[in-house]
């Protein structure tokens, strides 16, 4: 395996002053292999696009490393040839129609199919003669959608790029990608929340929070990893006295405690205790690991 | 696809089960890893990883630039693997439920026997 971006203790912060500076992104270190998908997933806020801006050179670092296809990236057209970044926020010339979009691509990526990129203008139902200012959101997502896929860069980014695409057609995205992934391997990197929606896609996920890259892992190796452990309080918290918990809640005597890495030994001793066990989805453990309370506050925090 | 256990494990397990119920018989082609992904809409290098266990197993095996094939015994194999699991998998629960609820192993096997000719 190569790793397409390596990353050591990269920090942006915004502001001078001490009290007012913002940390966008704090110590993070991490690589993305080649030809793999990746999810960045976290909440609003969280540094998900910042960090995306610096590994595609349109930011700079305040301190730390990064890597891209071996080299950095700011003004380094060697990497950022081989590199697309859909981002929500994406804007035109105020004169672009989308056909101006689709032939103007060409130029930025060397892998450009287009025609597939006109197969996918008829999927995705974009009207190609119209202004880009004059398009709803989810054509303008679509827009996006269509020149991530029809690039084939070797290194993708989509930032949340089904904002106000219906339903349909984020099935759409999500299958085109699937397919056009299998038949062309490339490194894609897919930032979002509707994790849900996309857990089966990914094969590495990196979740990051306030920052910090707080899980960095297979998701494979991530599903099943965390169990919800429910019965009466008591048996609950006798059997998780001694175990790592990301969550708790309870109601009366009932209390259910989300549980990190519990191996077969262990699930057979919660049965065994008279405690019920249920699957946490990718989603629901990103989400208890990053609402904030009852979380270790050592966990992930570097010295 | 359910959330409790790794999707390349489902997999197997999926391929398994048609070949159990004959639905893949043997010496027949199962889909290529790209078709698995496309039509569960999962990750193609899952889908590869749960393919490549049962490889592992000599469940399937592979023909050199046709693909991968069900080998010769493999539902035969495959269902006396089932059997060593099926006590821990289904009557160990059975049996603790029953045990919950004040009914003896005699009424379970009473119960059984009247569900079956039902």
């Amino acid at each position: 395996m190569t790793a397409v971006v390596e990353v050591a203790g990269l920090s942006k912060h915004y502001g001078g002053e001490r009290g007012s500076r913002v940390h966008a992104v704090t110590d993070a270190g991490f690589a993305l292999e080649e030809n793999r998908i990746h999810g960045l997933l976290g909440r609003n806020g969280a540094g998900k696009t910042t960090l995306m801006q610096l590994l595609t050179g349109q930011e700079f670092a305040s301190s730390g490393e990064i890597r891209v296809f071996g080299q950095n990236p700011v003004e380094n057209a060697k990497v950022l040839d081989r590199v697309c970044f859909i981002k929500e926020s994406q804007r035109y010339p105020d004169d672009f129609r989308v056909k101006h979009v689709l032939a103007t691509a060409p130029r930025f990526f060397a892998d450009w199919d287009e025609d597939f990129a006109d197969e996918l203008v008829e999927r995705f139902r974009v009207p190609v003669g119209r202004r880009m200012k004059k398009l709803s959101r989810g054509q303008l997502s679509a827009v996006g959608v269509i020149v991530g896929l029809a690039s084939r860069a070797p290194l993708t980014f989509f930032d949340e790029p089904y904002l106000g695409l219906d339903a349909v057609a984020r099935r759409l995205f999500y299958d085109t990608l699937l397919a056009d992934f299998a038949e062309h391997p490339r490194t894609v990197v897919l930032s979002t929340h509707l994790i849900d929606e996309v857990s089966n896609l990914l094969e590495h996920v990196l979740v990051i929070d306030e920052g910090r890259i707080i899980i960095d892992a297979d998701a494979d190796e991530l599903r099943g990893s965390a169990v919800d452990v429910v019965g009466p309080r008591g048996a609950v918290e006798a059997f998780t006295s001694d175990r790592e918990v990301l969550h708790r809640t309870g109601l009366g005597g009932l209390a259910s405690a989300t549980v990190a890495g519990l191996d077969e030994a262990g699930r057979t001793a919660a049965r065994d205790a008279g405690l019920e066990l249920a699957a946490v989805s990718l989603q629901q453990l990103v989400i208890r690991t990053t609402i904030g309370e009852s979380v270790d506050p050592t966990k992930g925090t570097p010295e | 696809m359910d959330d409790s256990r790794p999707i390349f494990l489902q997999i197997a397990e999926q391929l398994e089960n048609d070949i159990i119920s004959g639905a893949l018989p043997e010496e027949t082609q199962v889909p290529s890893t790209n078709e698995l992904a496309a039509y569960l809409r999962i990750n193609p290098a899952t889908a590869g990883k749960g393919v490549n266990l049962l490889v592992d197993q000599g469940i399937l095996y592979k023909k050199r630039g046709i693909g991968m094939f069900v080998a010769d015994g493999a539902r035969a194999r495959l269902v006396a693997q089932r059997r060593d699991q099926f006590r821990q998998q289904y009557l160990a629960p059975l049996l603790a439920e029953a045990e919950k609820l004040g009914i003896t192993p005699g009424q379970l096997a009473d119960m059984i026997r009247t569900e079956a000719h039902s």
